[in-house]
């Protein structure tokens, strides 16, 4: 199950009768605890740094060596929200939310015609949305580009949700396929014997079923689009600019800013990273498309 | 693995049965989803195909005119674009064998049983939910810095000092992409060791195996579709790095960084050569099928088990 990694403790390695008292042991070690625990202390400290610089004064950003201990201050937020943030904040987030409810839209008919209807080439077309998001960004970036700027929607908004749309698209019907395939065949056929259309069964049966799944789904593409870089600082300059490329105005003209440049990156990240916390029982199957559990 | 459990699709009733109309019916719920990406990903990339064979600069509109396979050979001879190419399989390949073994590791250590697990868990997967942008961002300064950069102090009482965004510019680049992607691989490796059945361990143990034995006979074998799983997802992704390049080194000192993103973003915005910049985009498209085909034999393997 997709619990898989949220599991309790699991069975199988207690109480199997005759297992060597040796290996019981040797589970339980602390070392192993210990390591782990280094590890992860180890992974998320850039990010608790980062965090924690976001409430220091400037002066305290910057030190040798690093001041671990300090008064915190909110200067910084104010700082960078006073710096027209919000614009940013509201781009990233209306492309980020119009295009995962557009791929969402999109994938879930899609899918549901390559799992549960027998339709020709349905396995080409399943590789064909894939093997889309091999094509590497760069190869489309130019027509894009001339596109957005014969169409006067460069710098638009809704031309970055299109193209995320079209990004995330693949990734959504994969992972809601794999929804689909996973319901129980009985209960579809029950309500197709009690005589459901295939609409009644759709929203009726299908709908309530997989709208966890359809959930991970959304999360998964809202994260990708959040982060996305490369299109926004293409076809964006100041009208529809994002999260990301309000950012990179920190690496030249405010370079010594490290407090208020870490506060924006803490805003920056922090909708994701908390998404993520909240839903990782379902990031690995998102993120593998579904094809593990 | 992929253990969608329903093994063939409900309906099936014979193709052949089956009406034109009946036939597009059915298809018909696919089309809106298979003709937007086909408008915003493959229509494009002709496009591209198609300026290749162009010289267009941007700055002058009307300079369209057909060169050939000029741009190709241009492309193909300029030194930038071979160190490019070079440097995109060291980063590439690094950072993705860097984090794949780290991920194995840390994976193993996960799946044991400690004190306050799950907050390790939540620990260890963040890098890779920071925006790639911030998280570039944040070690260029905090952590590379040289003088007040933490990766300095942290090491000075071994004395090891550098300026590592100019001296390693590409070592500090593998170092940020293993850092972000080591998450993703472990989480795959994870659900394969979770994912394994417990009767399979039970017995081994029952004939006498070592943790060791089981390890590299059971566990191993069973993980490894998850491993070339977490390669191919890796490196597609990996492949294109684009913001860690932009945001710490900008491809540099000179072109010491510079990866095949980056390269062909610089042509097009800022050289505004569309004709290079297309050509070198399909120049890339070209390898990346041969690296595709592969992938998608790797897909095809897990997905057959469905059917």
């Amino acid at each position: 199950m997709t619990t898989a990694i949220a599991a309790p403790p699991k069975t199988k390695v207690q109480g199997v009768a005759g297992l060597p008292g040796r290996l019981r042991y040797r589970r339980r070690l602390p070392v192993v605890g210990i390591l782990a625990w280094l590890a992860g202390l180890l992974f998320f400290f850039p990010v608790l740094w980062m965090f924690a610089t976001g409430f220091k004064q400037e002066a305290q950003a910057s030190t040798d060596p690093p001041t671990f201990l300090f008064a915190p201050t909110l200067d910084q937020y104010r700082a960078v929200l006073g710096r027209d943030f919000a614009p940013y904040f509201l781009n990233s987030l209306s492309a980020s939310l119009i295009s995962t409810v557009l791929a969402v839209a999109l994938a879930l008919p899609a899918a549901y015609a390559l799992s549960l209807v027998r339709i020709p080439a349905w396995r080409d077309s399943l590789f064909f949305f894939i093997s889309t998001k091999m094509l590497p960004p760069v190869a489309m970036i130019l027509p894009l580009y001339v596109l957005a700027t014969n169409l006067g929607v460069l710098d638009n908004v809704t031309m970055l949700a299109m193209v995320y749309t079209a990004m995330n698209l693949p990734i959504a019907v994969w992972m809601i396929r794999s929804f689909l395939m996973e319901l129980p065949k009985e209960v579809l056929e029950a309500a197709r014997l009690d005589g459901a259309t295939r609409r009644t069964e759709m929203w009726r049966v299908i709908f309530p079923m997989i709208a966890p799944g359809l959930a991970a789904t959304a999360l998964i593409c809202f994260i990708f689009a959040w982060n996305e870089f490369f299109f926004a600082v293409s076809l964006t300059a100041t009208q529809a600019a994002t999260v990301p490329v309000f950012l990179v105005g920190f690496i030249t003209g405010e370079g010594l800013f490290w407090a208020r440049l870490s506060a924006a990156s803490t805003m920056a990240a922090l909708p994701v990273i908390l998404a993520g916390w909240a839903a990782q029982r379902w990031l690995v199957r998102g993120l593998s498309l579904g094809a593990v559990k | 693995m992929t253990a969608q459990s329903s093994k063939a699709p409900v309906r099936r009733p014979d193709a052949g049965a089956l009406t034109r109309a009946q036939r597009w019916g059915r298809r018909a719920p696919l089309l809106p989803a298979l003709l937007f990406v086909i408008a915003l990903t493959q229509v494009p990339f002709l496009f591209t195909v198609y300026y290749s064979t162009q010289g267009r600069n941007l700055l002058r509109p009307d300079s369209g005119e057909f060169v050939g396979l000029a741009n190709y050979a241009k492309v193909l001879a300029e030194p930038h674009f071979r160190n490019a190419v070079a440097n995109t399989v060291v980063l590439t390949v690094s950072a993705v064998a860097l984090s794949m073994l780290l991920g194995i590791a840390l994976a193993v250590l996960l799946d044991q049983r400690f004190a306050g697990r799950a907050v390790v868990r939540t620990m260890l997967i963040t890098p890779f939910l920071v925006m790639p942008a911030a998280a570039a961002l944040l070690w260029k300064t905090s952590m590379y810095h040289p003088v007040f950069g933490l990766v300095n102090w942290a090491l000075s009482p071994f004395g090891i000092s550098a300026d590592w965004v100019s001296q390693y510019p590409l070592l500090s680049i593998i170092a940020v992409l293993t850092w972000q992607w080591t998450p993703f691989m472990m989480l795959i490796v994870l659900a394969g060791l979770q994912s394994q059945s417990p009767e399979v361990l039970e017995a081994a143990r029952v004939d006498g195996a070592g943790s060791w034995a089981t390890f590299r006979r059971v566990t191993f074998p069973h993980l490894r579709r998850f491993i070339e799983l977490g390669i191919l997802l890796g490196t597609i992704y990996v492949v294109q790095t684009f913001d860690a390049i932009f945001m710490i080194t900008q491809g540099g000192p000179g072109q010491a960084s510079t990866n095949l993103p980056y390269f062909i973003y610089l042509q097009a915005f800022r050289a505004f050569d569309v004709g290079e910049a297309a050509a070198a985009g399909v120049i890339v498209v070209a390898a990346t099928i041969a690296i595709a085909m592969f992938a998608l034999r790797v897909i095809s393997n897990l997905f057959e088990e469905e059917s």
